[in-house]
């Protein structure tokens, strides 16, 4: 294994930790907003006070931890990509913060304030749809060399099939992963209304999530001939993640097993963005950059390598503690204890 | 838009970000320590207004570190999207450290959690607080490695150039640059130093308006003596900082200290205006700057003759200068007075006036973070990376800056005041004479 490849496999990772503790985090935002319409507020909130507002700060890390580390492992993306990210990077920065402020000053400030809610809910959809268009341009011909500097042709992008089937495969798994997590978690608090709410959720986003999933293939059969080609080298990993898709689906209609259900859904996503990952290989922008033309130098590679085996060593153990004492904890779960500052 | 409106607009929206986020993050990186010292006095002491002054503070920080963490995350990205050549040139060199931070802040997130989620869940108060100390280590340690990038953008090394091509990277030698140990440490203990004075003057306000309550008075008293051993500190750490601006950034210095002309015996100016290229109204202490620049009071300063005009930074710097000195000395004896004044028991230091002066603090430390701020980053122009990257050569090429900076601007006013709001009135809803009550809090001792 070359250093390109545990570089570019690390950074991966943290993006699909990323995607499924932040799927989790915008959809339960989602539904909330959605039941304050419905009048039905108060089955999600405290699942959302209980469990999100601990570990938000946590979830923002593993953003953090991407873009600090791409530019770390491979410089030259600040260039193509930091140029031509600067309007939907910043919109997502701003979403993000409207979300991060919320879970701090909701805590204790004005709680119940309504407007403040659809903003949230609603931002956990737009943040989604803007990163999700770092794919798009990954694909490749959507940004062009102007006088040597890249430029991002919005007209281009806003018009392709591939973005906008992009962008809604970004939402519906948004709420899907969310709805399949949140049915496990009501279910452990044991909460049947919300289990009930939530395992109807799920159902309803699983079917847009695989067909979008699907036409993506198509799109981009047309729009990156050679990705696609590597993707149908390896056919047989999307078919294992669509028999770990069947899995889940199976599990929530019969009503079993809703533990066993979430992590197969994250088998299905693992699976499923490590192909996509292994077949964009060796691009990290089509046609212009490859993980091996733009890396670091040797010794800034190994640096950050033992740094980040010497960081997990720390951060595992504490990821631990922390989701023995939210997430596995019976008690606090059910909210039977209430140890806030 | 032409990329001069780029680079213009790039440098005042990273001004904006650095200027908001700056405030919060220095209160995250200061006031964990101030939670860890009450909460182990309060320990120690078996004394409940100790216990609860930690928990009031870890409620506000709340508010505090989610405002930093959110315009850290801002700034972290903005450092690639506007300025994408830096970023360039310094993924590969200085990485590393930003690599660092993430951990850092990683550790700190994940704790941070645990401790504000788990008041009262432990028999023994001590496990409770052991939880506190990778918050406050992580806290520190992101501004470690942080101000580590920064100081390797004032003084740049660890790899060559051949050909326009980096060549023979080290990073350790990258992170430990000359301007590593002065300013991490300055950072560090002036956000120390401003934490405590923040927290004194929020106790000495609540005093002016009516409490009496010991339980302010302890907290006055605590934060109060903090702050004078870090304001010490901070004074004696920025003596090192001007002795490495005379070795490494001479231009910086003589450009703060308006040191024109190469001269031994130099003297310091303080304050004064320029008029013309003619300083006007200053205080002129002789050798002063010799002395601060090297140890000696004859010894000979590097001044602003000796460099190209287009390499000398803006003068106004000075004016900052002054005003993080001042306020710097001033806090000082603020808190020395107060402390000696506690030990004889003079009257003067619990009047009216005086505790005045402790609230007028809190803003000044802030101004005086900022000020510094300003002076460290305009000090540096024209260069992005001192002697080989200006910074209109490391800005991006986008036409739509100015956009950014309108929708930043309403970001941070919206957090601005919804921070402002939420605190006052999370502490205005719960005052601590009525929690003390909730509580039956009776094992608080007096003063020492």
């Amino acid at each position: 294994m070359t250093l390109e490849i545990i570089g570019v496999t690390v950074l991966w990772t943290f993006l699909f930790g990323y995607l499924i503790v932040a799927s989790i985090d915008f959809g339960a935002g989602f539904f909330n907003a959605y039941s304050l319409l419905t009048g039905r507020q108060h089955i999600l909130t405290n699942v959302i006070q209980r469990y999100l507002s601990p570990v938000w700060e946590v979830t923002n890390v593993f953003l953090v931890f991407f873009f600090v580390g791409i530019i770390g492992f491979f410089p030259k993306t600040a260039f193509y990509y930091g140029t031509t990210l600067l309007v939907p990077a910043s919109i997502a920065i701003i979403l993000l913060a409207i979300r991060g402020s919320y879970y701090a000053f909701e805590t204790y400030g004005s709680r119940g304030h309504k407007g403040y809610s659809f903003m949230y809910g609603l931002a956990g959809l737009f943040i989604p749809a803007a990163l999700s268009i770092v794919l798009t341009i990954s694909e490749g011909g959507f940004i062009e060399m102007v006088d040597g500097s890249p430029s991002l042709d919005y007209y281009a992008l806003f018009t392709s099939p591939l973005t906008w089937a992009i962008v809604v495969l970004s939402l519906s798994a948004v709420l899907y992963i969310s709805a399949v997590f949140l049915t496990w978690y009501a279910n452990r608090a044991g909460d049947l209304e919300a289990t009930n709410l939530m395992r109807k959720y799920a159902l309803i986003w699983a079917l847009p999530t695989i067909i979008t999933a699907a036409g993506i293939m198509v799109e981009l059969r047309t729009h990156n001939q050679a990705h696609y080609n590597n993707m149908m080298d390896i056919w047989w990993a999307f078919g294992l993640s669509f028999l770990l898709y069947l899995g889940t689906v199976w599990l929530l209609v019969k009503r079993r097993s809703y533990g066993l259900s979430f992590g197969l859904l994250v088998g299905q996503f693992f699976v499923a963005f490590f192909a996509y990952g292994f077949a964009h290989r060796p691009y990290l922008l089509y046609p212009y950059l490859t993980i091996y033309d733009s890396f670091t130098n040797e010794a800034m590679a190994i640096a950050l390598i033992i740094a980040f085996i010497a960081g997990l060593a720390l951060l595992i153990p504490s990821l631990y503690l922390l989701l023995r004492l939210f997430l596995f904890n019976k008690d606090y779960v059910r909210g039977k204890k209430d140890n806030h500052a | 838009m032409g990329n001069e409106e780029a680079v213009f607009y790039s440098r005042v929206l990273t001004e904006l970000t650095l200027s908001f986020h700056i405030i919060y993050a220095t209160i995250g990186v200061g006031v964990p320590l101030m939670i860890m010292i009450a909460q182990w006095v309060g320990i120690r002491k078996n004394d409940e207004h100790y216990i609860l002054l930690a928990r009031r503070w870890a409620r506000g920080f709340v508010i505090t570190v989610a405002v930093g963490v959110v315009t850290g995350t801002a700034i972290g990205m903005q450092l690639s999207l506007l300025w994408p050549n830096f970023m360039e040139l310094a993924g590969n060199v200085i990485a590393l450290p930003l690599f660092l931070e993430t951990f850092a802040f990683f550790f700190e997130a994940i704790f941070l959690g645990i401790y504000l989620y788990t008041w009262d869940r432990f028999e023994n108060q001590k496990k409770h607080l052991l939880l506190l100390i990778p918050v406050a280590i992580g806290a520190s340690a992101s501004a470690v490695f942080i101000t580590i990038v920064n100081a390797f953008m004032n003084a740049p090394q660890g790899f060559d150039v051949l050909n326009g091509e980096l060549v023979n990277i080290n990073p350790l030698l990258a992170m430990f640059n000359p301007a590593m140990p002065t300013k991490v440490a300055h950072v560090v203990v002036t956000a120390y130093m401003t934490a405590a004075f923040v927290l004194a003057a929020i106790a000495a306000f609540r005093l002016l308006k009516g409490s009496n309550h010991i339980y302010h008075k302890k907290a006055l008293f605590l934060t109060m003596k903090v702050g004078l051993v870090f304001s010490i500190a901070a004074a004696i750490i920025g003596d090192f900082s001007g002795k490495y601006l005379a070795e490494y950034q001479p231009e910086k210095l003589a450009a703060a200290e308006w040191h024109f002309e190469t001269e031994e015996n130099a003297p310091l100016i303080l304050y004064g205006v320029l008029d013309n290229g003619e300083v006007k109204y200053a205080i002129k202490i002789p050798f002063a700057l010799s002395i601060l620049a090297h140890f000696n009071p004859t010894a000979e300063v590097i001044g602003l003759d000796q460099f190209p005009e287009d390499e000398i930074p803006p003068l106004y710097i000075h004016y900052l200068f002054d005003i993080m000195v001042t306020i710097g000395v001033w806090m000082t004896l603020l808190s020395l007075v107060y402390w000696l004044g506690v030990q004889m028991r003079w009257k003067m230091v619990q009047s009216k006036l005086f505790r005045w002066l402790i609230v007028l603090g809190g803003p000044l430390s802030i101004l005086a973070i900022e000020a510094g701020w300003w002076l460290a980053e305009v000090g540096r122009q024209p260069w992005i990376l001192r002697g080989l990257m200006r910074v209109e050569d490391a800005a991006t090429t986008s036409g739509h800056v100015d956009t950014m900076l309108i929708l930043f601007s309403g970001l941070y006013l919206v957090l601005g005041v919804g921070s402002i709001v939420v605190l006052t009135r999370m502490f205005r809803r719960n005052p601590v004479e009525q929690e003390l009550e909730d509580r039956h809090a009776t094992k608080g001792a007096d003063i020492s």
